[in-house]
């Protein structure tokens, strides 16, 4: 490894963070407008900046649609006072927010955002392409409770405590759903789909150039999206923040930057969410399913385009996912929020059992797909003296 | 006696909420297409409706005289105390000497003011009123939302009633001086 | 760099795996425990091995460790990590530890059937051709679905059935806990 490839990492990571963390900040702007058109009101349109805001028609324009509100915002947070409580366990206060926002940040690594060609042959646009992606997105975000219950308890009193605690539970009973609703996508991209026996993204998405699966299996995704609301705290399932019986949640005895940090982490999860669910579900970067009978080029117009197909390759990704986020946010101001109890009874009494049930009925679909279409397919396999399993399609192996 | 309300049990769409999420998800979309009924408020400003009780201010009559002769009438009304008064003599050689009286200052402290209006409906010289009309108070110190007299003459202007009081006494006493028939 | 990293991250899980046992306050305690699980799953890492690291931080950081502060959280523990231990159960762990020592110095320095000089001796594991990665069946998450639906397939099941049971024991001994007669209150008889 050369020391440029690694700066080059370094550099491509650094642009990437500074992305998620500006579609965070303005996904904040995002939230303020789209609740205040909800209940009839205008939202943000005051904050301007002294330069830009004089272009003459541009400028009041983006005023309006304010545009440096996320600026004002930040600098506000950076700029406010940080106490720190008397009664709070100082290293653990400080550390919790920290933890909360670096696991979305981690999992971005394995996110491909894009598509580009080398010689006629598909690659992704990602940082590390690694074969266990979508577990490996799964596992460090499930270390995002971390942050949480751990601010709870550190802030050392009880509605924070409160707040933590029911993350932490909320967050355990979600995980398995979630994961067992993903079990069904994978059957299918690296069965009939004809995927390579990996778990990458990428082959996710390769695998849904004939049917988005959203399609296909709408109901592990429905079960996706609701354990993906519940993972990230939105809305419906904001018991561990609901100001009004926990004050703030696990967040009340925060303030100023640190709080911004615990805010932020919340929009950067929901991003990364939003993405996952587009890769798995919604076709990634793909213009159009083909449904089998449109031509080919319509999932990837841009194939034969260079740099501005994969630039606009990447542009169809963010609006998939942009679509996302304005749904989480909508959702956010149309539902009231769930009771605990019922919160526990739909994880555990209806999402899993749900989830179960489409592996088993997907399981058995894939299972007829494979004996009656694909036997010749299925790569034959050989027991070693040494007990290692081989696959006699080597090529399929050594990717 | 309780009255035990019959609920029909829920089909099966209702229970999983779908049907009623997707409803209010529509009403929210709805919602954001409507009109927007926020009142951007310094370059908009709200119909003020008649009688309303504005910030209290001092008033000049047509002729530019002002009106108030510090009789400390408001002041000693005013529930809050928030009007005090330098009263002061109007110096001799002045059109208006036979007035006498005039404010040397006159403080509304804009902190304790509760716009009841009090002060308006006990003046006898009609000059002082709580104009129709709001300003924004805003301010660092606590001397910035006292009005002084200058202040408070900017913010009352002139009225437009032509009761002439002063005048009409002046020229009376003129006339008897003149050796009318009293 | 790969030295680097694995001289670093064995420091910190054997550091932190130190710090759980002699730290006297639970909370830290599963914090170095996750702080021990993530450097073995880096270790992990740098034997190419992603699955096992991905499922050591997706299984014991992600969600065991979580139930673990979950419990020590709602359980008032400070007070109970106070408790001075039995003197038995001092000289057991003792002795325990002096077991391990032993067995560890005699693997390590003398009795074990591998001799470092031979371990160097060792031929090379056979290569898939042209494949630059010996590694390969360890990293493919493939590999390992293979494994254990065909060569593994009894001990997977056993082990499945077995934490079966492990669960059906922990529901009935939740469900004794407490005098009889004293269940939980049904919805009919609260209405």
């Amino acid at each position: 490894m050369d020391w440029i490839d690694i700066l080059l990492k370094v550099v491509f990571a650094f642009l990437m963070v500074m992305v998620v963390m500006t579609m965070a900040g303005y996904s904040v702007l995002a939230e303020r407008k789209i609740a205040s058109w909800i209940q009839g009101r205008v939202g943000p349109n005051r904050t301007a900046l002294p330069g830009l805001s004089s272009i003459p028609v541009l400028g009041p324009m983006l005023v309006k649609m304010g545009i440096w509100q996320p600026l004002a915002d930040g600098v506000k947070f950076l700029f406010k006072e940080d106490p720190i409580p008397g009664h709070v366990k100082k290293f653990y206060y400080v550390l919790a927010p920290m933890i909360s926002l670096a696991p979305a940040l981690i999992t971005m690594v394995v996110l491909p955002f894009g598509v580009y060609y080398v010689d006629g042959q598909a690659m992704p646009l990602v940082l590390a392409n690694v074969d266990i992606g979508i577990l490996f997105i799964l596992a460090v975000s499930s270390l995002g409770v971390y942050g949480i219950v751990i601010g709870g308890w550190a802030a050392n009193s009880k509605y924070p405590f409160y707040g933590g605690i029911r993350s932490s539970a909320q967050m355990i009973s979600y995980e398995l759903a979630m994961g067992m609703s993903i079990l069904p996508v994978l059957m299918w991209a690296n069965g009939p789909a004809g995927g390579l026996g990996d778990l990458t993204l990428y082959n996710v998405v390769t695998s849904q150039q004939a049917v988005w699966l959203v399609f296909w299996m709408p109901v592990p995704a429905f079960v996706f999206l609701v354990s993906l609301f519940a993972e990230t705290n939105r809305m419906p399932f904001d018991a561990p923040e609901s100001e009004t019986e926990l004050v703030g949640g696990f967040h009340t005895e925060y303030g100023s930057f640190k709080f911004g940090l615990y805010f932020v982490a919340e929009y950067a999860h929901m991003i990364i969410g939003s993405a996952v669910f587009t890769l798995l579900f919604l076709g990634g970067w793909q213009l159009f399913p083909t449904f089998g009978i449109l031509p080919d080029w319509v999932a990837n117009p841009w194939a034969g385009w260079g740099w501005i197909g994969s630039v606009l390759s990447v542009l169809v990704f963010i609006g998939k996912l942009l679509f996302f986020i304005v749904f989480f946010i909508w959702v956010r101001w149309t539902l009231p929020r769930f009771r605990y109890d019922q919160i526990m009874n739909l994880g555990w009494k209806y999402l899993v059992p749900i989830a179960l049930a489409c592996i088993f009925i997907y399981a058995l679909i894939i299972a007829g797909w494979d004996l009656m279409v694909a036997v010749e397919n299925t790569p034959a396999e050989v027991v070693q003296p040494d007990g290692q399993v081989v696959t006699q399609q080597e090529d399929l192996i050594t990717h | 006696m309780a009255k035990v309300v019959e609920r029909k049990p829920l089909s099966f769409l209702e229970k999983t909420y779908i049907p009623q999420i997707v409803g209010g998800l529509t009403i929210t979309l709805k919602n954001v297409f409507r009109p927007k009924v926020t009142l951007q408020y310094p370059e908009e400003r709200p119909p003020i409706p008649q009688g309303y009780r504005g910030i209290p201010a001092l008033v000049k009559d047509p002729h530019g005289r002002e009106k108030c002769v510090s009789c400390q009438l408001c002041e000693f009304v005013c529930p809050p105390k928030a009007i005090r008064i330098t009263p002061g003599e109007i110096a001799e050689g002045s059109e208006n000497e036979h007035v006498e009286k005039a404010p040397e200052d006159f403080e509304i402290n804009m902190l304790r003011c509760i716009y009841c209006g009090l002060c308006q409906e006990v003046c006898p010289e009609e000059a002082i009123f709580l104009q129709g009309d709001f300003n924004s108070l805003v301010g660092t110190t606590r001397e910035e939302f006292v009005n002084h007299k200058d202040k408070l003459y900017e913010l009352g202007g002139t009225r437009p009633d032509e009761h002439y009081k002063w005048d009409k006494k002046k020229e009376a006493a003129e006339q008897a001086a003149a050796g009318g028939h009293h | 760099m790969q030295d680097f990293f694995f001289y670093l991250f064995s420091a910190l899980t054997v550091l932190s795996a130190l710090l759980v046992v002699v730290n006297p306050n639970a909370v830290n305690g599963a914090m170095y425990m996750i702080l021990s699980f993530i450097g073995m799953a880096v270790l992990f890492l740098l034997l190419d091995a992603f699955f096992l690291a991905v499922l050591q931080v997706l299984v014991y950081a992600g969600a065991v460790m979580v139930l673990f502060l979950f419990i020590i959280m709602l359980l008032d523990v400070e007070r109970a990590s106070k408790v001075r231990p039995k003197a038995l159960s001092t000289a057991a762990a003792l002795v325990g530890f002096g077991l391990l020592v032993v067995g560890l110095g005699y693997l390590f320095l003398g009795g074990g059937s591998v001799t470092p000089a031979e371990l160097s001796a060792a031929p090379e594991i056979p290569m898939q051709d042209g494949g630059t990665n010996p590694m390969e069946f360890a990293t493919a998450s493939r590999s390992f679905g293979y494994g254990l639906f065909t060569k593994y397939m009894l001990p997977f099941q056993v082990t499945g059935f077995l934490l079966l049971i492990a669960m059906m024991g922990v529901i009935v001994l939740s469900k004794r806990l407490g005098p009889s007669g004293q269940e939980e209150p049904t919805t009919e008889a609260v209405k």
